[in-house]
């Protein structure tokens, strides 16, 4: 369906619930002494909004706005995702130290219209409105890793992403605008329509999806455009950092997907995409990859900073989840939309742990963990072994059944691509030692003297446990998740 | 209950680590108790088992099948056969004893025994599972108890040990995932279940590969997945140049865990040569078993015989042993004899308990004179006559001397080797006679001679660990008067696996 403004609305709900939101909360800011009540304002919006994306998970798929954004089924499980990581962002951020002097007006203002803004980049389908969301996430992260007041590394790190952030945002429009040239459109059915009827330059075509890719590969953070991310992961305030890490990311992968999959290759026969012939892209990309994830690891082996680590093992996930893109089918698809899922509950399970020991002792550099599992913090520790070896993929824990899935997709292409699971098994290998590390510092050494015990209130013990239990019982029975990744591969195309 | 044996052997310490996790922390006693009394359960259960296997079937027996992931095909798939049944009743035994082994422990006594609890699970379920999805996630599911036992509770040197341990597990697991996954895919429809994995094991390509240096060896798809399986299973067990793991794991690990991880865990590598490389990549078997088992098992016999003769600390003596010992497993199962193949399992069993009468030995004499230097006793049989009589029993049992269990098994996987490989069987021949002459030497060294003052006073071996050591003493004399009560378990599936190899050998 093609539905014009006034007709789309109807659904447009999530969006509209998290746009009221934001408005109320601006107005409540200058009303309310209590100014704690904000937080829980926002989570009920997002929680709202949420019920109505699900609501709507029975809707025919469509054009909204005069093809400006798409609904499908694929757009509508970003939408739940980035909702859900607001959410536990949210939960974190009710109680974090580092926040107090936050103004938290603001602070729950721009989350949630950087919540906002990844809704559109996960369904749009013009480049102008790919670049305007882009945009939007871009400068809400910019001033959310900024927030902390008088915080050097804060303001360092935002005015780092601002200057990453500016030129790959110019490199990615000069890229579209390449692209209209060739094709004449912005829309992304037109403009696949006329690279498979057309007669175009290869050669040009590849650089402007070269050029394209710094601005979706900022977003996802992949080398060689990753440079930002542990100085800005180090400095922002760690709900934000946890927030950055999994939700921008993954709206950087559902632009990606969106954009060349189903605008520029056509779903032929057994799932499989077929890419634009004469464009060598996805060696290219498969390249990409295995720099990213031996970049990521390698640079993270000797980490001091937690944060920073976690920031350089982000970076090693990108490159774990382009090889779901590289194989081109729709068994990487979703290999992909189900490793971003996984890698939401445990990272942000293990940025909350950081938070925590921060929150308790001011330290996020790894002395700061000498010996926790025996000062008083033996669950955030046990949470934190689990978060951490899920990330590195061991079984029963979900990061295993995720990282199962993309090395299943990689190995069924066979050929050239079994080198590409090769290299990724090696980096699996590597990552143990740096995950291991923290572990090792947890519960092997044992505290210095003098060192803090490590508290936590109720409400990060809840959302600890719920967050650990999540990540061991989808390692265990995971059939639900796949089958709601599978039918999320389902594209509105036209 | 009989259904469901197996699953109840599996899961009884996965209660018991519930349980555990539940008590107070400062109830010592109270957390040791509760975790002997779920493994009771699973050693009950073996015996049960031992009495009720049927001999005469080849095939699995006491089989559990319930759809798990069925979408992917997936089953939650367990059940035993001759190749798993020594191992099944080996685990559950060692895991029993080795409560009693870590009555010692005081530093954080919840988590050892909760993380012990959890690694008898995960072991448990590796020789039982038969769907290779679950093979897999049991198969690492034990490494997290083991590093945080070792990590935690082993010796000074324990950090590095444990990473090491690690690392190198997880390079071989994750190689072996990636063969998993590729016979996933070329099997039709895909399927992780064993059973029908083996059944078109003749789908599996042989001719060569395009790529080199595959082109070069004549190595084929089936060969390339026989190598991955192969590394991830030579370093558990661990072959020769895979070995180096094993010298600090066994001696940084508390007594217990070196135990189990000689008694059990090593076994796992040959069990999984056993259960997956043979009946699914026959051709490729055929093809390297003599070079990669063969000769690699010889070479490890005499390397390890020779690495512990060098050897000051007591226990580091013992794990190179172990080197030695599993090389015996290797040489036998590369005959495809009925000797040497049955050789080779019964030695599987038997190592697992002469190895943890060595290791328990070695932490008697540890806990009383906190060293384990080889140098620094003497004349300890004047001292503790007792506790040197049995450690004169397991080292000849360990020795291969007639009459004890490893005379048996090292005596078969000799002549199944001559008939085959007549060379490797005279070289790892002589492995017998390095290995008499390091515990000789050892036991001229720390028992006999002249009484150390320093450890006159030393207290004799006590109730508890005689009653760690007394079954295992018992089987290792029962066996080698009447090995047949263990081969007879095995024989009918051996021979079967046999007949899938042997019409591809050159």
């Amino acid at each position: 369906m093609d539905l014009r403004n006034f007709e789309s609305l109807k659904f447009f709900y999530p969006e509209a619930i998290l746009t009221g939101t934001i408005l109320l909360l601006v107005l409540l800011d200058l009303v309310l002494r209590r100014k704690e009540i904000l937080g829980y304002i926002a989570g009920a919006g997002c929680l709202l909004s949420l019920y109505a994306a699900v609501e709507l998970f029975g809707a025919r798929g469509g054009w909204l706005f005069q093809h400006m954004i798409i609904l499908d089924n694929f757009s509508l499980f970003f939408k739940v995702l980035f909702l859900l990581a607001a959410l536990l962002v949210i939960c974190m951020s009710l109680d974090c130290h580092e926040l107090r002097r936050v103004h938290k007006g603001e602070y729950y203002t721009v989350l949630l219209t950087s919540t906002l803004g990844m809704f559109f980049m996960a369904s749009s389908s013009n480049l102008l409105m790919a670049y305007l969301s882009l945009e939007l996430v871009s400068l809400t992260s910019y001033i959310l890793t900024g927030s902390l007041p008088h915080n050097r590394r804060s303001t360092e790190a935002a005015l780092k992403y601002l200057i990453y952030g500016g030129v790959s945002s110019g490199t990615m429009i000069y890229g579209m605008s390449w692209v209209f040239g060739m094709t004449g459109s912005l829309d992304y059915a037109r403009i696949g329509a006329a690279l498979l009827q057309g007669e175009v330059n290869h050669l040009s075509l590849f650089m402007a999806f070269v050029f394209i890719l710094a601005g979706f590969g900022y977003k996802i953070v992949f080398a060689p455009f990753h440079m930002w991310s542990p100085d800005v992961y180090q400095g922002a305030p760690t709900p934000i950092t946890a927030f950055l890490s999994v939700a921008s990311n993954a709206a950087g992968l559902a632009i990606m997907i969106r954009f060349f999959f189903p605008a520029l290759s056509r779903l032929g026969e057994n799932g499989s995409w077929l890419f634009l012939q004469g464009v060598e892209w996805p060696h290219f990309l498969l390249f990409l990859s295995m720099v990213t994830m031996t970049v990521g690891n390698l640079c993270a082996l000797n980490q001091q900073n937690v944060k920073r680590m976690l920031a350089y093992s982000g970076i090693a996930h990108a490159g774990y989840l382009l090889m779901g893109l590289v194989v081109l089918n729709n068994d990487g698809l979703r290999a992909v939309l189900f490793y971003v899922v996984v890698y939401l509950i445990m990272n942000l399970g293990a940025f909350l742990v950081v938070m925590i020991v921060a929150n308790a002792t001011g330290r996020e550099d790894l002395d700061g963990y000498h010996g926790l599992a025996w000062r008083g913090a033996a669950i955030p520790a046990v949470c934190m072994a689990i978060f951490l070896f899920s990330l590195t993929g061991l079984p029963p824990f979900a990061g295993f059944v995720g990282k199962f899935f993309l090395f299943a997709a990689v190995i069924r292409q066979g050929g050239m691509f079994v080198l590409l699971a090769v290299v990724a098994i090696l980096n699996s290998v590597i990552s143990l030692y740096y995950y291991a590390r923290v572990v090792k510092t947890m519960f092997f050494d044992f505290p210095q003297p003098g060192a803090q015990e490590v508290e936590m209130t109720p409400s990060h013990a809840a959302l600890l446990g719920f967050l650990s239990c999540l990540t061991i019982f989808l390692g265990v029975y995971w059939g639900p998740l796949a089958f709601y990744a599978e039918w999320s591969l389902r594209f509105f195309v036209r | 209950m009989t259904d469901n044996v197996l699953t109840y052997m599996t899961f009884f310490p996965l209660a018991g680590m519930i349980v555990v996790l539940m008590l107070p922390s400062d109830r010592h006693n109270l957390i040791r108790w509760v975790s002997a009394l779920f493994t009771v359960p699973p050693l009950a259960l073996g015996v049960w088992l031992y009495g009720h296997f049927n001999t005469a079937i080849p095939g699995l027996q006491f089989v559990e099948k319930i759809p798990w992931i069925p979408a992917y095909n997936i089953n939650y798939f367990v059940g035993i056969d001759g190749i798993s049944i020594s191992m099944v009743l080996l685990t559950a035994l060692l895991s029993f004893l080795c409560i009693f082994a870590s009555w010692g422990i005081d530093k954080g006594v919840k988590g050892y025994f909760a993380l012990f609890l959890l690694l008898d699970t995960g072991m448990m379920g590796v020789f039982v599972a038969l769907d290779f999805f679950l093979f897999y996630v049991f198969w690492e599911l034990m490494l997290l108890p083991m590093y945080f036992l070792i990590g935690v509770w082993g010796g000074p040197r324990r950090e590095y040990a444990a990473i090491k341990f690690f690392l190198y597990t997880l390079f071989g697991s994750v190689l072996m995932l990636l063969a998993i996954l590729a016979l996933y895919f070329t099997s039709e429809p895909h399927t992780f279940d064993m059973t029908v994995l083996i059944a078109q094991s003749g789908k599996y390509g042989t001719e060569p590969l395009a790529i080199w240096p595959f082109n070069q060896w004549g190595w084929g798809f089936q060969h390339v997945v026989w190598m991955a399986l192969f590394i991830g299973f030579a370093i558990k067990i661990p072959a020769f140049p895979f070995h180096t793991w094993l010298p600090d794991a066994h001696v940084e690990a508390p007594t217990a865990i070196s135990v189990i991880l000689a008694g059990v865990l090593l076994k796992m590598g040959t069990y999984g040569i056993l259960r997956v490389n043979f009946p699914m990549l026959p051709q490729a078997t055929a093809d390297l078993a003599y070079y990669f088992l063969g000769v690699l098992g010889t070479w490890n016999i005499i390397y390890g015989a020779l690495c512990a003769m060098a050897q000051k600390d007591l226990k580091k003596l013992v794990a190179y042993s172990s080197v030695s010992h599993m090389g015996y497993v290797m040489l036998g199962m590369a005959t495809f004899t009925p000797q040497g193949i049955s050789g080779a399992v019964l030695q599987m069993f038997n190592h697992g308990t002469i190895t943890a009468m060595l290791f328990l030995l070695v932490g008697v004499i540890y806990d009383r004179a906190h060293h384990r230097d080889i140098e620094g006793f003497g004349g300890l049989a004047a001292v503790m006559p007792v506790y040197t009589g049995v450690t004169a029993l397991a080292f000849f049992a360990s020795m291969g001397l007639p009459g004890l269990s490893g005379f048996i098994s090292e005596v078969l996987v000799l002549l199944g080797a001559w008939q085959k490989y007549p060379i490797l069987s005279i070289l790892g021949a002589s492995g017998v006679v390095l290995t008499a002459g390091y515990f000789l030497w050892t036991i001229q060294r720390v028992y006999l001679g002249p009484t150390n003052e320093k450890y006159k006073t030393l207290p004799e071996i006590n109730g508890r660990e005689l009653f760690t050591l007394i079954p295992l003493g018992i089987i290792v004399i029962a066996l080698g008067v009447y090995p047949n009560a263990m081969l007879d378990l095995l024989r009918a599936s051996l021979d079967q696996l046999n007949q899938i190899v042997i019409p591809h050998l050159p």
